[in-house]
């Protein structure tokens, strides 16, 4: 397995998994997300492309209420 | 046309290049719920608002709707802020986020902050960060100290509007120096909007008439008994302060009455 970050908090994927996979599994698929991936930014247009490796570092991050 | 026949007609605020018709940009915080946030954004009439930027929650209810479905990007310029950063790298690294997920858009609120007690910019800091986001093609309106100087250093920069605050970010205090907002709006070019302050009605008109170009709340509005009706009073309140600087007051005359009724053909005289 590939041990990971998100937001700070341990997480796992299969080997041989693509960024894509990490949108699909905090149901952000459709939604407006933006994910830093080891501090730069994994465009949409490349998640499907970018895999991903043991160790990284990730923030995914959406809008909220704010002033 | 004469002066009477222009009275209603006001030039929209310009920002970037894009044209707004109202004044009032508002944040989305601090709401009950969403259906509020939606309701009092509404009645605000505001076409700009902001959002912040914030991690995803691992096991969050996916069902629950997204903020920027409430508030589609199709309707409304959303504004990305900055809120919570204290340093320019912070800032910096959150509004590139922040493009990234409004699909390139450039137009964003800089705010660093430098003590969690006051929420006082820090003025290096958004210095620094200002220069940087618009090296890197950002259109940065900046939330800046009641400065003129700094105001100014931050239009050199090339930031698209200055936002002074007009008192403590949620503190509700109103304007506490009308002065030095004054003399930024003699000396900056771009739109000069108050930001932070702002706690009832007669505060923004009071920021409209100096001459703003603008005014940005939030608190004012979520915290107030009816935010929807606030929303609706702030609204109004913009409108009528603009109005009022367009027209142009009378002059203050401390000691010399004038009374409104002709003195000639009193009765007995």
């Amino acid at each position: 397995m590939l041990n990971i970050k998100v937001n700070g908090q341990p997480a796992t994927l299969p080997p041989g998994a693509l960024v894509v996979a990490l949108v699909a599994t905090m149901q952000l698929e459709g939604k407006r997300y933006a994910i830093e991936r080891n501090g730069e930014i994994v465009p949409k247009s490349a998640v499907g492309s970018t895999p991903v490796e043991d160790g990284d570092q990730y923030e995914v991050v959406i809008a909220v209420g704010g002033g | 046309m004469s002066d009477k026949a222009v009275a209603a007609k006001d030039a929209p605020l310009l920002i970037a290049g894009r044209e707004y018709s109202s004044r009032l940009l508002v944040g989305t915080g601090k709401y009950r719920d969403f259906d509020e946030t939606r309701l009092a954004i509404e009645a605000s009439g505001a076409e700009i608002v902001t959002v912040a930027i914030r991690r995803v929650n691992i096991g969050q209810d996916p069902s629950q709707p997204n903020l920027l479905e409430i508030l589609p990007p199709s309707r409304f310029t959303i504004l990305p802020n900055t809120a919570g950063c204290y340093s320019a790298k912070e800032a910096v690294r959150t509004l590139r986020l922040a493009r990234e997920l409004l699909d390139g858009h450039a137009l964003v609120k800089l705010e660093v902050l430098a003590d969690e007690t006051t929420l006082f910019p820090n003025m290096p800091e958004t210095l620094t960060a200002a220069k940087e986001l618009v090296a890197d093609g950002f259109q940065v309106m900046v939330y800046c100290a009641d400065d003129p100087i700094q105001a100014k250093a931050l239009e050199d920069i090339g930031c698209v509007a200055v936002m002074p605050l007009a008192s403590l970010i949620g503190s509700g205090m109103g304007i506490l120096n009308p002065w030095n907002l004054e003399i930024i709006l003699d000396r900056v070019t771009v739109p000069v909007l108050v930001d932070a302050g702002i706690g009832t009605a007669s505060d923004a008109t009071v920021a409209m008439e100096l001459g703003c170009d603008g005014v940005l709340m939030n608190t004012a509005i979520a915290k107030a008994r009816n935010p929807v009706l606030m929303a609706s009073a702030m609204k109004k309140a913009v409108e009528s302060g603009r109005e009022a600087f367009l027209a142009g007051r009378m002059p203050k005359k401390i000691y010399q009455a004038s009374a409104s009724s002709p003195r000639e053909g009193r009765i007995g005289s």
